[in-house]
């Protein structure tokens, strides 16, 4: 019973609905990096990694999510660096999933840094 | 780690590292030998044989970020607790299989977890990577392969998060049935 998968007409639908929403996206792309080394999968980088998924996926932002690896700073993880164009690199530690929505809707939306979760920054 | 999902995640990221572009993930539950195995193969960097031989002692890394590695040697601390082992197969430019086993009814076996979301997170921002998933509970199987969906989805890439979202939903309601024995 190998269950390859079954419901193509819904995977069919998502294509068209996601297809739609990328062609509404406007503007220079943000990027928003979660640091996944072993380090960072211990401390709960994985769920921090889900939380943004599901916000960027209600919000239909122009945002690419990557991943990286241990950047020596293991005891601040999870650890999120966020990227607008043109802006200082904004690194967060000891991110939550509860920070999520915060870090999307303060900074990667309206711009404003959310301080209190800051950890480092680069110009 | 509290998950075994963790684990896979984190070994999974090592072939990422190796510069994999293809991930094969078999997870065999059977309790017919009591036996529960995972595997993690990759077509990335590979080791020589001389890096295969000590990667299982923490004191082994590659990386520079810090002298010791973690991942290889907290997994094999967990299967032996558990009385299995790790096996590892690799050769230079061609790739790694990473291979553990776990007696399935022992005490100290730590759950399998997440395993959606595990799987998700691997596909994040890597679109030239493809997984291979295979979940076997006795006898029964669930197989996700992203080359599949790649080409039901295209021009919409694997990695945006509304795909991503609901890849993890559909992972979690198979498993479900796998465990539930439908
Ligand atoms: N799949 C793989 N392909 C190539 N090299 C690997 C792989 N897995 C592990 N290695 C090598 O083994 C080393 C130790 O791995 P690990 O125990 O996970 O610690 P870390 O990733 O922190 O270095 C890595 O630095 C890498 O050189
Ligand atoms: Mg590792």
């Amino acid at each position: 019973m190998a269950n390859k998968l079954q419901n193509l007409d819904d995977l069919r639908r998502l294509r068209e609905e996601t297809k739609q929403s990328m062609l509404s996206r406007h503007g220079a792309e943000t990027q928003i990096i979660v640091g996944m080394g072993t380090c960072g999968i211990a401390s709960g980088a994985r769920e921090v990694m889900a939380a943004i998924l599901e916000e960027l996926a209600k919000r239909n932002l122009n945002v690419t999510v990557l991943q990286t690896g241990c950047i020596g700073m293991c005891e601040k993880e999870p650890l999120v660096d966020v990227v607008r164009p043109g802006e200082n690199r904004i690194t967060y530690g000891n991110v939550t999933p509860r920070d999520v929505p915060r870090i999307i809707g303060q900074h990667v939306v309206n711009g404003q840094i959310v301080e209190d979760l800051v950890v480092g920054r680069v110009d | 780690m509290e998950e075994l999902a963790l684990h896979i995640l984190d070994l999974a990221q090592n072939s990422l590292a190796a510069g994999a572009s293809l991930i094969i993930i078999v997870i065999n539950e059977d309790a017919a030998t009591n036996l529960l195995t995972i595997s993690i193969e990759d077509n990335g960097c590979g080791m020589d044989s001389e890096l295969v031989k000590c990667v299982l002692d923490p004191f082994t890394t590659t990386r520079t970020t810090r002298r010791v590695g973690l991942g290889l040697p907290l997994l094999y601390m967990t299967a032996r607790q558990c009385d299995g082992d790790v096996e590892i197969l690799s050769r230079v430019g061609q790739g790694t299989k990473v291979t553990a086993t776990f007696r399935l009814d022992h005490w100290d076996l730590p759950p399998l977890g997440d395993l959606a979301t595990t799987m998700v997170s691997l596909l994040v921002g890597r679109p030239d990577v493809d997984l291979l998933y295979r979940h076997v509970v006795d006898g029964r199987e669930f197989i996700l392969d992203t080359r599949e969906l790649k080409a039901e989805l295209d021009p919409v890439p694997l990695t945006e998060p509304k795909v991503l979202t609901f890849l993890r939903t559909h992972i979690k309601s198979e498993l479900a049935k796998l465990h539930g024995g439908e």
